[in-house]
């Protein structure tokens, strides 16, 4: 039984299907690649995952508990994180505040009606988002303004706002989609420590292969909205399904 | 059965005001992206378009007419406007009657000027700010324009009759054997929008120019993509739906006697049509036009009022807001307009 | 200080010098000078910055924090004065119950109302609230003319009950307003020399309140709740996929905002104990929109300094006519002197408004950060200036080295 298990999800928009049949299973503290063509469904199925769609047939169970019909906050407070594909943070405010707010959302939960302490005087939190801040490398920024980070490093931000909160699943949309190489294998790198290091299931939609086969130990393709095969990695490079789903369009 | 039609054909006129106006709104939010309060503004200049053309032709020069005497026995003073004395007291005098209508050609220029100056000065530089700031320039370039008519033509509402011979009653209902007493400028004027709004839609349809428009309104990056040069259409349709409101303004000046704050009065009913339309759509800005016009109408019926008493006041703010919980879209908005 | 950093505390210390000074720092002329007629020290007026300063620190809680752009908060200002009024009529004069009780009725409209608008954002948002205002606006003129009195407005009669104080006064006239016994009307005046100074009651009971709703204001703009606020203006998809419920967020700002509205508004009739709909009107919401702005929305001092700056000049600018600006450009030549004067006065007087939105323009178009950005800006360019200045000198006298 996997933390997230995904059975029988269907999903149509008007006439095109855009998912059907997907069979998912993600196990705990596994990293698992989701892969698969343009316009394979990914992104539909991420959705889902995360609340912001609600499938048509079929169920998605999170740690036994159906996250279906929750609302993103309920979700992610049942410990899914997730992040976008450009770094949504929260532009307008300090680096150390960005990271102060995951973490109040960890300590207080959906709504707290906090307005007369000061934040300053939360030191439990300050000093989780400090800390957090030096595990990503980035405590001499915590006062400059977020937006004028370059991509790269609102990325590292940003995964490490969603590791402040200690998820149980971090779902990842395309991490390195338009970064330089450098970047990319620094993202590559975070991810490949957090994994190692604590105690977290990773899942991943990536296009660059590169990435996929330097991070996951499971992958599952997907192609025309439905999973065509789930295996460790080695297995599937070797699959000609794959190569055809894969090599078909672009060569 | 005489009353429901006469309220219908009540709330076609105010309908039609809204209407055009929101059609106005709606073309400049579709095209341009910009939510403009100052539309309001337009009709209202529209409207003092009418009432300048009307005193324009009264301008009239005096003298003195020995041959016949005042009531106290002084030479009596003739004043005779200057289009009597160009073109003798018959033509010059039906000039002078027919001052709404042939303000159209005077507002038409003018407003195209208007909402030209106001794209290219104002708007234009606000296309990439928030809409926030939109609404807050806009409300301010209002407040301007409202401030400088009260400045020329006073606080107090301008009398700008329509030509004697639609000046009075007809009666609809006479062919179908019914009563149906209606004030014939009333009947120009649903008219009049019927026209306007049909050739919007013509326009837009069938030529070119509004062909990439419409696709401007639907997906406006790919158009620049295409190296068609989108802004200086949106400009001209700036122009265009400024000149629409200005219509709507001058020919409704002889239901309404124009005034200062008649824009702002209209602007805040636009935006509810607007919205409960559906934002970016053109049909859906008509047909919520007319369909509140004709609501609002319903609901001062007595009948009505003595079952939801002060059910008049409300009605068009009340449909807005259940729309906008059950249907945010709007009756016919597209999809992703302004979601964020 | 209070809880708060020393800059927080500095602010409020020149929040509260200005409000307590306002008698001596607004009434700077002689009165018997010419220029006595620019002086702004009288209790009504005074009343009025005070008030329209609470309006909008309440106000830009909503919009500076969370950038929800409300245009219908005006509605709350005219619920708060007719249930003070009311509170005149059935209870008695103390200022207390009905300042607490405008309060309260305004926060639960507000939290009726918040509670649909705030079901959608952006435009949708502002159009809601302005129909909701209007709606209220246009009630408050017919059906509920039995509570508002429609167009005359609501006023206290010698009929009224007054459970806890008298219908009439011995002479028979209606009682004023007063809190224990000291009546807001009641002004102290001092003569100092050439010049007058007036201390009113109620003018210190506003500034008092005042002071403590900018207290208030600053606390919740430096707590948790604040920066959430914050949050929600920058990145709402980032608040819902980080466990966070904006809806409740927002509302209990919407909420909070719309009782600072119905403090002012109860304030307003405990200073003078009247409320009409106007009160209500939208172009009301309209300015406090442009008081928040004017200052700085998201500043805490900008609503503050936009709402005297506006209330002042309002006063100003409509007590300057024609033979004012004579004298004043007198020393020009005759026809220049009357074209200079024919230029300027389509903006004074009665064209107060005319300049307030040419003003409201240029500050959304070169300044959108207020008057505090403005004066960041100067303070910017001034110490740019003396770098430069100062660099200069060092590179002069380094080659005598």
């Amino acid at each position: 039984m996997g933390i997230l298990e995904v059975k029988d999800v269907g999903k149509r928009f008007g006439g095109l299907q855009a998912l059907s049949d997907v069979n998912l299973s993600v196990q705990e503290n596994s990293v698992h690649a989701i892969i698969g063509p343009n316009g394979a469904g990914k992104s539909t199925l991420l959705n889902c995952l995360v609340g912001k769609l609600i499938p048509d047939t079929g169920s998605v169970m999170f740690d036994g508990q159906s996250v279906l019909g929750r609302a993103p906050y309920e979700i992610n407070q049942m410990g899914i994180s997730r992040v976008f594909q450009t770094p949504e943070i929260f532009g307008d405010l300090t680096v150390l505040e960005n990271m102060m707010i995951p973490c109040f959302a960890k300590r207080d939960g959906a709504f707290e009606l906090n307005a007369l302490s000061a934040v300053l005087k939360q030191k439990d939190i300050l000093q989780k988002a400090e800390h957090m801040l030096e595990e990503m490398n980035m405590a001499d920024k915590r006062h400059m303004n977020a937006a004028a980070m370059s991509r790269g490093d609102k990325r590292r931000l940003e995964i490490g706002m969603c590791l402040s909160q200690e998820p149980r699943l971090l779902l990842l949309d395309e991490p390195t989609a338009g970064m330089a190489r450098a970047d990319t294998n620094n993202t590559i790198d975070l991810l490949k420590q957090i994994s190692d290091e604590r105690d977290i299931t990773i899942a991943i939609i990536e296009h660059d292969m590169h990435v996929v086969f330097s991070l996951a130990n499971r992958i599952t393709v997907l192609a025309q909205g439905t999973p065509l095969v789930e295996d460790d990695p080695q297995n599937i490079r070797g699959n000609p399904k794959v190569r055809e789903a894969y090599l078909g369009e672009s060569a | 059965m005489d009353a429901i039609l006469l309220q219908i054909l009540n709330g076609l006129d105010k309908g039609s005001a809204y209407a055009l106006i929101a059609l106005g709104l709606t073309l400049i939010f579709g095209t341009l992206g910009v939510v403009n309060f100052a539309h309001g503004a337009l009709f209202m200049i529209g409207a003092f378009c009418a009432v300048t053309l009307q005193r324009i032709l009264n301008l009239s020069f005096e003298f003195v007419d020995e041959t016949q005497t005042d009531f106290l026995g002084n030479p009596l003073k003739v004043k005779t406007p200057y289009v009597e004395a160009w073109f003798g007291p018959d033509i010059g005098g039906s000039i002078i009657d027919w001052a709404v209508p042939l303000a159209i050609l005077f507002a038409i220029p003018i407003m195209i000027g208007v909402g030209y100056v106001m794209e290219r000065g104002l708007i234009k530089h606000f296309y990439k700010r928030p809409h926030a700031d939109q609404i807050l320039v806009t409300f301010g370039l209002a407040i301007v324009l409202q401030e400088v008519v009260k400045y020329f033509y006073g606080a107090n509402p301008i009398q700008t009759p329509a030509p004697d011979t639609l000046n009075g009653v007809v009666n609809l209902g006479a062919a179908i054997g019914m009563d149906i007493v209606y004030p014939v400028w009333r009947v120009v004027y649903f008219f009049f929008a019927v026209l306007i709004i049909g050739g919007i839609f013509c326009f837009l349809q069938f030529t070119t120019f509004g062909m990439v428009v419409r696709a401007g309104m639907a997906d406006r990056e790919t158009v620049g993509l295409l190296g068609i040069n989108i802004d200086r259409r949106f400009t001209i349709m700036f122009g265009i739906a400024a000149a629409v409101a200005g219509l709507a303004g001058v020919m409704y000046t002889p239901i309404n006697s124009p005034n200062y704050h008649m824009g702002m009065d209209f602007l805040v009913l636009s935006f509810v049509v607007v919205v409960v339309g559906g934002m970016g759509s053109l049909p859906g800005a008509v047909l919520a036009g007319f369909l509140l016009g004709v609501l609002e109408s319903f609901a001062s019926m007595n009948e009505v009022k003595s079952l939801l008493p002060g059910i008049d006041q409300i009605i068009i703010y009340v449909v807005a807001i259940i729309i906008l919980l059950t249907r945010p879209r709007g009756l016919m908005g597209r999809k992703g307009v302004m979601e964020e | 200080m209070f809880g708060l950093d020393k800059k927080d505390t500095s602010k409020l210390i020149i929040v509260a010098c200005l409000a307590l000074l306002a008698p001596f720092i607004l009434n700077p002329f002689p009165t018997d000078s010419a220029l006595a007629q620019f002086n702004a020290g009288y209790p009504d007026l005074m009343q009025r910055f005070v008030i329209f300063g609470i309006f909008a620190i309440g106000f830009n809680i909503l919009f500076g924090l969370t950038g929800y752009l409300s245009f219908g908060h005006a509605a709350f200002l005219g619920v708060g004065s007719y249930s003070a009024v009311w509170m005149f009529k059935l209870i008695g004069m103390n200022v207390i119950p009905a300042i607490v009780l405008s309060v309260i009725v305004a926060g639960l409209f507000a939290l009726l109302i918040g509670f649909v608008s705030l079901r959608r954002s952006g435009i949708y948002f502002s159009i809601l609230t302005l129909a909701f205002a209007q709606m209220s606006f246009n009630l408050a003129y017919s059906v509920l003319t039995p509570i508002t009195n429609g167009e005359t407005g609501l006023q206290l009669t010698l009929e009224d009950p007054r459970i806890l104080g008298v219908s009439a006064t011995a002479d028979g006239s209606i009682p004023v307003t007063n809190l224990f016994g000291l009546e807001m009307r009641s002004t102290f005046e001092l003569a100092l020399g050439p010049w007058a100074f007036q201390f009113n009651a109620g003018y210190y009971l506003c500034a008092l309140i005042m002071l403590a709703a900018f207290y208030l204001a600053i606390r919740i703009f430096r707590s948790p709740f604040g920066m959430m606020l914050r949050a929600v203006k920058s990145n709402q998809q980032r608040m819902n996929y980080t466990g966070l419920n904006t809806r409740p967020y927002t509302l209990a700002a919407f909420v909070i905002s719309g009782m600072y509205a119905g403090l002012a508004g109860g304030l307003m009739a405990s200073m003078d104990p009247l409320a009409g709909a106007e009160r209500m009107q939208w172009t009301a919401s309209g300015e406090v929109v442009l008081m928040t702005i004017l200052g700085g929305a998201g500043t805490l001092i900008g609503p503050v300094l936009g709402a005297g700056f506006i209330k002042y000049f309002e006063n100003i600018f409509s007590k300057i006519n024609d033979n004012v600006l004579h004298t004043w450009f007198s020393f020009l030549p005759d026809g220049m002197e009357d074209a200079v004067v024919f230029i300027i006065h389509p903006f004074i007087g009665k064209g107060w408004h005319l300049t307030l939105g040419i003003l409201f323009m240029l500050v959304v178009i070169f300044l959108p950060g207020g008057l505090v950005e403005g004066g960041q800006r100067i303070k910017g360019w001034l110490s740019r200036r003396k770098a430069k200045d100062g660099g200069k000198a060092a590179g002069e006298t380094n080659p005598a080295e």
